[in-house]
Protein backbone atom coordinates (compact mmCIF):
# COMPACT_ATOMS: atom_id res chain seq x y z
CA UNK A 1 0.00 0.00 0.00
CA UNK A 2 1.10 3.54 -0.76
CA UNK A 3 0.47 6.47 1.53
CA UNK A 4 1.43 10.14 1.39
CA UNK A 5 1.09 11.82 4.76
CA UNK A 6 1.20 15.64 4.99
CA UNK A 7 3.93 15.95 2.36
CA UNK A 8 5.41 19.36 1.54
CA UNK A 9 7.95 19.80 -1.24
CA UNK A 10 9.61 22.86 -2.74
CA UNK A 11 12.30 23.57 -5.32
CA UNK A 12 14.55 26.59 -4.80
CA UNK A 13 12.14 28.00 -2.22
CA UNK A 14 9.11 27.67 -4.54
CA UNK A 15 6.47 25.41 -3.00
CA UNK A 16 5.48 22.63 -5.42
CA UNK A 17 3.38 20.44 -3.10
CA UNK A 18 1.58 21.55 0.04
CA UNK A 19 0.36 19.17 2.73
CA UNK A 20 -0.41 16.31 0.34
CA UNK A 21 -2.10 13.25 1.85
CA UNK A 22 -3.64 10.25 0.08
CA UNK A 23 -3.62 6.44 0.10
CA UNK A 24 -3.55 3.81 -2.62
CA UNK A 25 -4.65 0.34 -1.47
CA UNK A 26 -2.87 -2.70 -2.90
CA UNK A 27 -4.15 -3.73 -6.33
CA UNK A 28 -5.92 -0.42 -6.97
CA UNK A 29 -5.29 2.31 -9.51
CA UNK A 30 -5.14 5.91 -8.35
CA UNK A 31 -5.38 8.65 -10.95
CA UNK A 32 -3.91 12.05 -10.14
CA UNK A 33 -5.52 14.77 -12.20
CA UNK A 34 -4.73 18.44 -12.43
CA UNK A 35 -3.74 21.22 -14.78
CA UNK A 36 -0.14 21.66 -15.95
CA UNK A 37 2.16 22.82 -13.17
CA UNK A 38 -0.07 21.52 -10.38
CA UNK A 39 2.64 19.16 -9.09
CA UNK A 40 1.27 15.85 -10.46
CA UNK A 41 4.55 14.48 -11.84
CA UNK A 42 6.36 15.60 -8.68
CA UNK A 43 4.24 13.15 -6.69
CA UNK A 44 5.63 10.28 -8.78
CA UNK A 45 9.19 11.58 -8.55
CA UNK A 46 8.88 11.73 -4.76
CA UNK A 47 7.54 8.21 -4.74
CA UNK A 48 10.39 6.82 -6.84
CA UNK A 49 12.88 8.71 -4.65
CA UNK A 50 14.15 11.17 -7.25
CA UNK A 51 13.23 13.91 -4.77
CA UNK A 52 12.99 13.92 -0.98
CA UNK A 53 10.11 15.74 0.72
CA UNK A 54 10.74 18.83 2.86
CA UNK A 55 8.19 17.59 5.36
CA UNK A 56 5.84 14.65 5.80
CA UNK A 57 6.11 10.92 5.17
CA UNK A 58 5.78 8.67 2.15
CA UNK A 59 5.01 5.05 2.98
CA UNK A 60 5.51 2.11 0.63
CA UNK A 61 4.17 -1.06 2.25
CA UNK A 62 4.53 0.52 5.69
CA UNK A 63 8.10 1.79 5.21
CA UNK A 64 8.77 5.54 5.14
CA UNK A 65 10.94 5.98 2.03
CA UNK A 66 11.77 9.58 2.88
CA UNK A 67 13.89 8.35 5.81
CA UNK A 68 15.64 5.29 4.35
CA UNK A 69 19.25 5.04 3.16
CA UNK A 70 20.17 5.24 -0.52
CA UNK A 71 20.87 1.49 -0.60
CA UNK A 72 17.48 0.65 0.93
CA UNK A 73 15.80 3.09 -1.46
CA UNK A 74 17.32 1.20 -4.41
CA UNK A 75 15.86 -2.04 -3.02
CA UNK A 76 12.42 -0.45 -2.64
CA UNK A 77 12.66 1.02 -6.15
CA UNK A 78 13.20 -2.46 -7.52
CA UNK A 79 9.56 -3.18 -6.58
CA UNK A 80 8.38 -0.21 -8.67
CA UNK A 81 8.25 0.37 -12.37
CA UNK A 82 7.91 3.84 -13.80
CA UNK A 83 6.68 4.90 -17.22
CA UNK A 84 7.96 8.41 -17.85
CA UNK A 85 6.35 11.12 -19.95
CA UNK A 86 7.25 10.44 -23.61
CA UNK A 87 8.58 7.02 -22.54
CA UNK A 88 12.18 8.11 -21.79
CA UNK A 89 13.54 5.09 -23.63
CA UNK A 90 17.34 4.91 -23.76
CA UNK A 91 17.88 6.04 -27.32
CA UNK A 92 21.35 4.51 -27.63
CA UNK A 93 19.94 1.03 -26.89
CA UNK A 94 17.75 -1.32 -28.90
CA UNK A 95 14.18 -2.14 -27.86
CA UNK A 96 15.43 -5.42 -26.42
CA UNK A 97 18.18 -3.73 -24.39
CA UNK A 98 15.66 -1.20 -23.09
CA UNK A 99 13.14 -3.80 -21.99
CA UNK A 100 15.83 -6.05 -20.52
CA UNK A 101 17.72 -3.18 -18.90
CA UNK A 102 16.70 -3.88 -15.30
CA UNK A 103 17.30 -7.62 -15.70
CA UNK A 104 20.78 -7.05 -17.14
CA UNK A 105 21.61 -4.53 -14.41
CA UNK A 106 20.37 -6.75 -11.59
CA UNK A 107 21.73 -10.07 -12.80
CA UNK A 108 24.63 -8.98 -15.00
CA UNK A 109 23.50 -11.57 -17.49
CA UNK A 110 24.49 -11.92 -21.08
CA UNK A 111 21.98 -10.23 -23.42
CA UNK A 112 21.00 -13.61 -24.87
CA UNK A 113 19.95 -14.78 -21.37
CA UNK A 114 17.28 -12.11 -21.10
CA UNK A 115 15.95 -12.46 -24.64
CA UNK A 116 13.16 -14.79 -23.62
CA UNK A 117 11.73 -12.58 -20.83
CA UNK A 118 12.11 -9.54 -23.08
CA UNK A 119 10.05 -11.24 -25.80
CA UNK A 120 7.48 -12.23 -23.17
CA UNK A 121 7.06 -8.65 -21.94
CA UNK A 122 6.86 -7.28 -25.49
CA UNK A 123 4.06 -9.75 -26.18
CA UNK A 124 2.37 -8.83 -22.90
CA UNK A 125 2.10 -5.18 -23.98
CA UNK A 126 0.82 -6.22 -27.39
CA UNK A 127 3.98 -5.68 -29.43
CA UNK A 128 5.63 -7.97 -31.95
CA UNK A 129 8.61 -9.62 -30.18
CA UNK A 130 10.58 -9.31 -33.41
CA UNK A 131 10.90 -5.57 -32.69
CA UNK A 132 13.62 -6.55 -30.23
CA UNK A 133 16.48 -5.33 -32.46
CA UNK A 134 14.85 -2.07 -33.52
CA UNK A 135 16.00 1.29 -32.16
CA UNK A 136 13.40 3.36 -30.25
CA UNK A 137 13.34 6.11 -32.89
CA UNK A 138 12.20 3.55 -35.46
CA UNK A 139 8.93 3.06 -33.52
CA UNK A 140 5.76 5.16 -33.42
CA UNK A 141 4.92 7.17 -30.29
CA UNK A 142 2.34 4.61 -29.16
CA UNK A 143 4.76 1.72 -29.65
CA UNK A 144 7.49 3.59 -27.74
CA UNK A 145 5.08 4.10 -24.85
CA UNK A 146 4.26 0.37 -24.84
CA UNK A 147 7.96 -0.49 -24.87
CA UNK A 148 8.33 1.84 -21.86
CA UNK A 149 5.55 -0.07 -20.09
CA UNK A 150 7.24 -3.38 -20.98
CA UNK A 151 10.51 -2.00 -19.57
CA UNK A 152 8.74 -0.99 -16.34
CA UNK A 153 7.11 -4.42 -16.07
CA UNK A 154 10.39 -6.21 -16.67
CA UNK A 155 11.94 -4.37 -13.72
CA UNK A 156 11.95 -7.49 -11.55
CA UNK A 157 8.16 -7.83 -11.88
CA UNK A 158 7.21 -4.73 -9.85
CA UNK A 159 4.16 -4.61 -7.61
CA UNK A 160 3.70 -0.87 -8.13
CA UNK A 161 3.49 0.82 -11.52
CA UNK A 162 3.77 4.58 -11.93
CA UNK A 163 2.52 6.14 -15.16
CA UNK A 164 3.43 9.75 -15.90
CA UNK A 165 1.00 10.99 -18.56
CA UNK A 166 1.21 7.73 -20.51
CA UNK A 167 -1.21 8.81 -23.27
CA UNK A 168 -0.10 12.41 -23.80
CA UNK A 169 0.62 13.19 -27.43
CA UNK A 170 -0.80 9.91 -28.74
CA UNK A 171 -3.59 9.50 -31.27
CA UNK A 172 -6.92 8.30 -29.77
CA UNK A 173 -6.41 4.71 -30.96
CA UNK A 174 -2.91 4.42 -29.44
CA UNK A 175 -4.11 6.12 -26.24
CA UNK A 176 -6.94 3.60 -25.94
CA UNK A 177 -4.50 0.71 -26.37
CA UNK A 178 -2.39 2.11 -23.53
CA UNK A 179 -5.32 2.58 -21.15
CA UNK A 180 -6.61 -0.91 -22.02
CA UNK A 181 -3.18 -2.26 -21.18
CA UNK A 182 -3.14 -0.41 -17.83
CA UNK A 183 -6.56 -1.89 -17.00
CA UNK A 184 -5.41 -5.36 -18.03
CA UNK A 185 -2.33 -5.12 -15.81
CA UNK A 186 -4.52 -4.19 -12.87
CA UNK A 187 -7.29 -6.72 -13.46
CA UNK A 188 -5.27 -9.71 -14.65
CA UNK A 189 -1.99 -9.15 -12.80
CA UNK A 190 -3.14 -7.28 -9.68
CA UNK A 191 -0.66 -4.41 -10.10
CA UNK A 192 -1.08 -1.37 -7.87
CA UNK A 193 -0.76 1.75 -9.99
CA UNK A 194 -0.68 5.52 -9.85
CA UNK A 195 -1.37 7.32 -13.10
CA UNK A 196 -0.79 11.03 -13.56
CA UNK A 197 -2.77 12.59 -16.37
CA UNK A 198 -4.74 15.64 -17.39
CA UNK A 199 -6.97 13.55 -19.65
CA UNK A 200 -10.35 13.23 -17.94
CA UNK A 201 -11.55 10.40 -20.19
CA UNK A 202 -8.46 8.31 -19.35
CA UNK A 203 -8.99 9.05 -15.68
CA UNK A 204 -12.56 7.81 -15.71
CA UNK A 205 -11.56 4.72 -17.63
CA UNK A 206 -8.77 3.44 -15.39
CA UNK A 207 -9.32 5.00 -11.96
CA UNK A 208 -10.46 3.22 -8.85
CA UNK A 209 -9.85 6.48 -7.11
CA UNK A 210 -9.14 10.05 -8.26
CA UNK A 211 -7.12 12.82 -6.62
CA UNK A 212 -7.15 16.31 -8.10
CA UNK A 213 -4.31 18.70 -7.45
CA UNK A 214 -4.45 22.46 -7.84
CA UNK A 215 -1.30 24.53 -7.23
CA UNK A 216 0.23 21.71 -5.24
CA UNK A 217 -2.75 21.04 -2.96
CA UNK A 218 -5.32 18.27 -2.98
CA UNK A 219 -8.72 19.77 -3.85
CA UNK A 220 -10.59 16.53 -4.41
CA UNK A 221 -10.27 12.90 -3.50
CA UNK A 222 -12.84 10.25 -4.29
CA UNK A 223 -14.22 7.95 -6.96
CA UNK A 224 -14.99 8.88 -10.55
CA UNK A 225 -18.71 9.00 -9.79
CA UNK A 226 -18.10 11.35 -6.90
CA UNK A 227 -15.94 13.50 -9.12
CA UNK A 228 -18.69 13.74 -11.72
CA UNK A 229 -21.06 15.01 -9.01
CA UNK A 230 -18.55 17.33 -7.35
CA UNK A 231 -19.62 20.94 -7.01
CA UNK A 232 -16.51 22.88 -5.95
CA UNK A 233 -15.96 25.89 -8.25
CA UNK A 234 -12.41 24.85 -9.26
CA UNK A 235 -13.52 21.32 -10.09
CA UNK A 236 -16.51 22.57 -12.09
CA UNK A 237 -14.20 24.91 -13.97
CA UNK A 238 -11.63 22.12 -14.52
CA UNK A 239 -14.24 19.61 -15.67
CA UNK A 240 -16.41 21.99 -17.72
CA UNK A 241 -14.69 21.37 -21.08
CA UNK A 242 -14.93 17.63 -20.47
CA UNK A 243 -18.51 17.21 -19.25
CA UNK A 244 -19.54 15.46 -22.48
CA UNK A 245 -16.45 13.23 -22.40
CA UNK A 246 -17.14 12.35 -18.75
CA UNK A 247 -20.73 11.34 -19.52
CA UNK A 248 -19.52 9.22 -22.45
CA UNK A 249 -16.70 7.67 -20.42
CA UNK A 250 -19.05 6.91 -17.52
CA UNK A 251 -21.56 5.32 -19.89
CA UNK A 252 -18.86 3.23 -21.56
CA UNK A 253 -17.30 2.31 -18.22
CA UNK A 254 -20.61 1.20 -16.72
CA UNK A 255 -21.41 -0.89 -19.80
CA UNK A 256 -18.03 -2.64 -19.75
CA UNK A 257 -17.57 -5.87 -17.74
CA UNK A 258 -15.53 -5.28 -14.57
CA UNK A 259 -12.70 -7.41 -13.29
CA UNK A 260 -12.49 -8.87 -9.78
CA UNK A 261 -10.43 -5.91 -8.55
CA UNK A 262 -12.48 -3.36 -10.48
CA UNK A 263 -14.28 -0.41 -8.92
CA UNK A 264 -17.41 -2.38 -8.15
CA UNK A 265 -15.50 -4.93 -6.09
CA UNK A 266 -14.28 -2.49 -3.47
CA UNK A 267 -16.51 0.45 -2.56
CA UNK A 268 -14.61 3.66 -1.85
CA UNK A 269 -14.89 6.05 0.98
CA UNK A 270 -16.81 9.23 0.29
CA UNK A 271 -15.21 12.01 -1.74
CA UNK A 272 -13.91 15.14 -0.10
CA UNK A 273 -14.88 17.76 -2.65
CA UNK B 1 19.52 49.84 3.86
CA UNK B 2 21.96 47.83 1.70
CA UNK B 3 22.28 49.22 -1.85
CA UNK B 4 20.74 46.91 -4.50
CA UNK B 5 24.06 46.65 -6.34
CA UNK B 6 25.70 45.15 -3.22
CA UNK B 7 22.79 42.74 -2.79
CA UNK B 8 23.15 41.69 -6.43
CA UNK B 9 26.92 41.23 -6.07
CA UNK B 10 26.50 39.16 -2.90
CA UNK B 11 23.87 37.03 -4.65
CA UNK B 12 26.18 36.46 -7.64
CA UNK B 13 29.04 35.52 -5.33
CA UNK B 14 26.79 33.09 -3.47
CA UNK B 15 25.76 31.49 -6.77
CA UNK B 16 29.40 31.24 -7.83
CA UNK B 17 30.37 29.53 -4.57
CA UNK B 18 27.43 27.13 -4.90
CA UNK B 19 28.36 26.34 -8.51
CA UNK B 20 32.01 25.67 -7.65
CA UNK B 21 30.92 23.52 -4.71
CA UNK B 22 28.51 21.56 -6.93
CA UNK B 23 31.18 20.93 -9.58
CA UNK B 24 33.74 19.93 -6.93
CA UNK B 25 31.34 17.43 -5.37
CA UNK B 26 30.46 16.07 -8.82
CA UNK B 27 34.16 15.58 -9.65
CA UNK B 28 34.84 13.97 -6.28
CA UNK B 29 31.88 11.61 -6.75
CA UNK B 30 33.12 10.71 -10.25
CA UNK B 31 36.61 9.87 -9.00
CA UNK B 32 35.22 7.86 -6.09
CA UNK B 33 32.73 5.99 -8.28
CA UNK B 34 35.61 4.90 -10.54
CA UNK B 35 36.75 2.49 -7.83
CA UNK B 36 33.35 0.97 -7.08
CA UNK B 37 31.38 -1.81 -8.73
CA UNK B 38 29.67 -2.24 -11.09
CA UNK B 39 32.22 -1.43 -13.81
CA UNK B 40 30.68 -0.85 -17.21
CA UNK B 41 33.47 -2.41 -19.27
CA UNK B 42 31.61 -2.53 -22.59
CA UNK B 43 30.59 1.11 -22.28
CA UNK B 44 34.17 2.07 -21.36
CA UNK B 45 35.52 0.29 -24.46
CA UNK B 46 32.90 2.02 -26.59
CA UNK B 47 33.89 5.40 -25.14
CA UNK B 48 37.59 4.61 -25.56
CA UNK B 49 36.99 3.93 -29.25
CA UNK B 50 35.02 7.18 -29.56
CA UNK B 51 37.62 9.31 -27.80
CA UNK B 52 40.81 7.67 -29.10
CA UNK B 53 40.05 6.57 -32.65
CA UNK B 54 37.52 9.35 -33.18
CA UNK B 55 39.97 12.09 -32.17
CA UNK B 56 43.06 10.62 -33.82
CA UNK B 57 42.89 12.32 -37.23
CA UNK B 58 42.09 15.79 -35.91
CA UNK B 59 44.86 15.57 -33.26
CA UNK B 60 47.51 14.36 -35.74
CA UNK B 61 46.69 16.99 -38.36
CA UNK B 62 46.63 19.77 -35.72
CA UNK B 63 49.93 18.60 -34.22
CA UNK B 64 51.70 18.33 -37.58
CA UNK B 65 50.59 21.82 -38.60
CA UNK B 66 51.25 23.43 -35.19
CA UNK B 67 54.67 21.73 -34.94
CA UNK B 68 55.69 23.15 -38.30
CA UNK B 69 54.41 26.62 -37.44
CA UNK B 70 56.39 26.59 -34.19
CA UNK B 71 59.50 25.22 -35.90
CA UNK B 72 59.41 27.95 -38.57
CA UNK B 73 59.44 30.62 -35.85
CA UNK B 74 62.21 28.91 -33.88
CA UNK B 75 64.37 28.00 -36.90
CA UNK B 76 64.45 31.58 -38.15
CA UNK B 77 65.54 33.00 -34.78
CA UNK B 78 68.05 30.20 -34.16
CA UNK B 79 69.55 30.66 -37.66
CA UNK B 80 69.96 34.40 -36.98
CA UNK B 81 71.84 33.65 -33.78
CA UNK B 82 73.89 30.87 -35.40
CA UNK B 83 72.40 28.14 -33.19
CA UNK B 84 70.04 26.36 -35.57
CA UNK B 85 71.52 23.03 -34.39
CA UNK B 86 69.48 23.60 -31.21
CA UNK B 87 66.16 23.28 -33.10
CA UNK B 88 65.58 19.72 -31.86
CA UNK B 89 66.33 20.81 -28.30
CA UNK B 90 63.96 23.79 -28.49
CA UNK B 91 61.22 21.67 -30.07
CA UNK B 92 61.38 19.14 -27.24
CA UNK B 93 61.09 21.87 -24.61
CA UNK B 94 58.29 23.69 -26.45
CA UNK B 95 56.29 20.72 -27.69
CA UNK B 96 56.75 17.91 -25.17
CA UNK B 97 56.68 20.05 -22.05
CA UNK B 98 54.21 22.79 -23.02
CA UNK B 99 52.50 23.01 -26.41
CA UNK B 100 51.79 19.32 -27.05
CA UNK B 101 49.61 18.51 -24.05
CA UNK B 102 47.78 21.85 -24.23
CA UNK B 103 47.17 21.65 -27.97
CA UNK B 104 45.97 18.05 -27.81
CA UNK B 105 43.83 18.85 -24.77
CA UNK B 106 42.24 21.83 -26.54
CA UNK B 107 41.54 19.90 -29.74
CA UNK B 108 40.04 16.97 -27.83
CA UNK B 109 38.06 19.31 -25.56
CA UNK B 110 36.55 21.14 -28.51
CA UNK B 111 35.47 17.84 -30.03
CA UNK B 112 34.41 15.89 -26.96
CA UNK B 113 33.05 18.47 -24.51
CA UNK B 114 30.34 19.56 -26.92
CA UNK B 115 29.42 15.97 -27.80
CA UNK B 116 29.26 14.75 -24.20
CA UNK B 117 27.28 17.74 -22.92
CA UNK B 118 24.81 17.61 -25.80
CA UNK B 119 24.28 13.86 -25.36
CA UNK B 120 23.81 13.97 -21.60
CA UNK B 121 21.77 17.19 -21.81
CA UNK B 122 19.41 15.49 -24.27
CA UNK B 123 19.19 12.51 -21.91
CA UNK B 124 18.40 14.85 -19.03
CA UNK B 125 15.66 16.72 -20.91
CA UNK B 126 14.05 13.46 -22.11
CA UNK B 127 14.07 11.99 -18.55
CA UNK B 128 16.51 9.22 -19.52
CA UNK B 129 18.82 10.08 -16.62
CA UNK B 130 15.87 9.97 -14.19
CA UNK B 131 14.87 6.65 -15.77
CA UNK B 132 18.34 5.28 -14.98
CA UNK B 133 17.91 6.33 -11.34
CA UNK B 134 14.43 4.81 -11.27
CA UNK B 135 15.95 1.49 -12.38
CA UNK B 136 18.45 1.63 -9.52
CA UNK B 137 21.42 2.69 -11.66
CA UNK B 138 23.84 5.36 -10.46
CA UNK B 139 24.04 7.67 -13.51
CA UNK B 140 27.54 8.83 -12.55
CA UNK B 141 28.81 5.24 -12.62
CA UNK B 142 26.90 4.42 -15.80
CA UNK B 143 27.53 7.58 -17.81
CA UNK B 144 30.44 9.58 -16.36
CA UNK B 145 32.95 7.01 -15.12
CA UNK B 146 33.28 5.13 -18.46
CA UNK B 147 33.88 8.44 -20.29
CA UNK B 148 36.39 9.52 -17.65
CA UNK B 149 38.34 6.25 -17.68
CA UNK B 150 38.32 6.24 -21.49
CA UNK B 151 39.71 9.76 -21.82
CA UNK B 152 42.27 9.27 -19.02
CA UNK B 153 43.65 6.45 -21.20
CA UNK B 154 43.09 8.11 -24.58
CA UNK B 155 44.42 11.63 -23.95
CA UNK B 156 47.99 10.65 -22.92
CA UNK B 157 48.15 8.32 -25.95
CA UNK B 158 46.88 11.07 -28.24
CA UNK B 159 49.37 13.51 -26.68
CA UNK B 160 52.29 11.14 -27.35
CA UNK B 161 51.19 10.64 -30.96
CA UNK B 162 50.57 14.39 -31.39
CA UNK B 163 53.99 15.22 -29.92
CA UNK B 164 55.57 12.77 -32.35
CA UNK B 165 53.87 14.37 -35.34
CA UNK B 166 54.76 17.88 -34.13
CA UNK B 167 58.42 16.83 -33.82
CA UNK B 168 58.24 15.36 -37.34
CA UNK B 169 56.84 18.67 -38.59
CA UNK B 170 59.82 20.36 -36.93
CA UNK B 171 62.18 17.98 -38.74
CA UNK B 172 60.72 18.95 -42.14
CA UNK B 173 61.23 22.64 -41.32
CA UNK B 174 64.77 21.86 -40.16
CA UNK B 175 65.53 20.31 -43.57
CA UNK B 176 64.36 23.53 -45.24
CA UNK B 177 66.86 25.42 -43.06
CA UNK B 178 69.65 22.98 -44.11
CA UNK B 179 69.67 21.24 -40.76
CA UNK B 180 70.46 17.57 -41.25
CA UNK B 181 67.91 14.92 -40.27
CA UNK B 182 70.48 13.27 -37.95
CA UNK B 183 71.44 16.50 -36.18
CA UNK B 184 67.78 17.42 -35.57
CA UNK B 185 66.82 14.02 -34.15
CA UNK B 186 70.04 13.87 -32.13
CA UNK B 187 68.99 17.10 -30.42
CA UNK B 188 65.52 15.75 -29.86
CA UNK B 189 66.71 12.49 -28.30
CA UNK B 190 69.28 14.25 -26.15
CA UNK B 191 66.62 16.38 -24.45
CA UNK B 192 63.87 13.77 -24.37
CA UNK B 193 64.79 13.08 -20.75
CA UNK B 194 62.54 11.32 -18.21
CA UNK B 195 61.98 14.63 -16.42
CA UNK B 196 60.85 16.42 -19.58
CA UNK B 197 58.62 13.49 -20.44
CA UNK B 198 57.17 13.48 -16.93
CA UNK B 199 56.22 17.17 -17.18
CA UNK B 200 54.53 16.56 -20.54
CA UNK B 201 52.86 13.27 -19.68
CA UNK B 202 51.34 14.22 -16.32
CA UNK B 203 49.26 17.04 -17.71
CA UNK B 204 46.96 14.98 -19.98
CA UNK B 205 45.65 13.03 -16.97
CA UNK B 206 44.45 16.23 -15.32
CA UNK B 207 43.15 17.62 -18.62
CA UNK B 208 41.18 14.42 -19.28
CA UNK B 209 39.46 14.55 -15.89
CA UNK B 210 38.72 18.25 -16.38
CA UNK B 211 37.24 17.77 -19.88
CA UNK B 212 34.98 14.86 -18.89
CA UNK B 213 33.80 16.19 -15.55
CA UNK B 214 32.94 19.68 -16.86
CA UNK B 215 31.16 18.25 -19.92
CA UNK B 216 29.18 15.68 -17.91
CA UNK B 217 28.42 18.12 -15.11
CA UNK B 218 27.07 20.67 -17.58
CA UNK B 219 25.02 17.97 -19.31
CA UNK B 220 23.58 16.69 -16.03
CA UNK B 221 22.66 20.19 -14.87
CA UNK B 222 21.26 21.48 -18.17
CA UNK B 223 17.70 22.78 -18.05
CA UNK B 224 15.24 24.35 -20.43
CA UNK B 225 15.08 21.94 -23.37
CA UNK B 226 17.01 22.48 -26.61
CA UNK B 227 17.98 26.07 -25.74
CA UNK B 228 19.29 25.02 -22.34
CA UNK B 229 21.26 22.12 -23.83
CA UNK B 230 22.77 24.48 -26.44
CA UNK B 231 23.81 26.93 -23.74
CA UNK B 232 25.27 24.15 -21.58
CA UNK B 233 27.22 22.83 -24.58
CA UNK B 234 28.78 26.23 -25.28
CA UNK B 235 29.62 26.72 -21.60
CA UNK B 236 31.22 23.30 -21.27
CA UNK B 237 33.57 23.97 -24.23
CA UNK B 238 34.51 27.40 -22.83
CA UNK B 239 35.07 26.08 -19.29
CA UNK B 240 37.13 23.12 -20.53
CA UNK B 241 39.28 25.32 -22.80
CA UNK B 242 39.99 27.98 -20.17
CA UNK B 243 40.31 25.27 -17.54
CA UNK B 244 43.02 23.51 -19.56
CA UNK B 245 45.09 26.73 -19.68
CA UNK B 246 44.66 27.34 -15.95
CA UNK B 247 45.40 23.70 -15.10
CA UNK B 248 48.49 23.87 -17.34
CA UNK B 249 49.92 26.75 -15.32
CA UNK B 250 49.14 25.10 -11.98
CA UNK B 251 50.50 21.66 -12.93
CA UNK B 252 53.62 23.19 -14.50
CA UNK B 253 54.38 25.12 -11.31
CA UNK B 254 53.73 22.09 -9.12
CA UNK B 255 55.81 19.75 -11.29
CA UNK B 256 58.69 22.23 -11.53
CA UNK B 257 58.66 22.53 -7.75
CA UNK B 258 58.52 18.75 -7.33
CA UNK B 259 61.44 18.30 -9.75
CA UNK B 260 63.47 21.02 -8.03
CA UNK B 261 63.66 23.21 -11.18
Amino acid sequence: MIEFRNVDFSIGGNPILRDISFRVPRGKTKVILGPSGSGKSTVLRLLIGLYRPDRGEIFVDGEDISRVSAARLRQIRSRMGMVFQQGALFDSMTVGENVGYALLEAQGDDESDVEEPVRHYLELVGLDPDLIDRMPDQLSGGMQRRVAIARALAALDPVLLLYDEPTTGLDPQSAERITDLILRLRDAHGKTAIMVTHDIADAFKVADDVTILERGSVVFEGTGDELARASKPFINEFLAPFRKAIAAAQQQFQAAPRGPSGPSAAPHEGGRA
Amino acid sequence: MVPPVIVALVERFRLLVETVQDYTLFTFETLRAGFRRPFYVQETIHQLHFSLIGSLAIVLVSALVAGQALAIQLARELTNTGTKGELGHMMVISVVRALGPVLTGMVVASRMSAGITAELGAMRSSDQIDALVAFGTDPIRRLVVPRNVALVIALPVLTILGDGLAMLGGAFVGLQYHLTWALYWNGVMQYLTPKNLLVGMMKPFFFAILIVTTACWKGFRSEGGAKGVGLATTESVVIASVGILVTDVITTRLLFRALGW
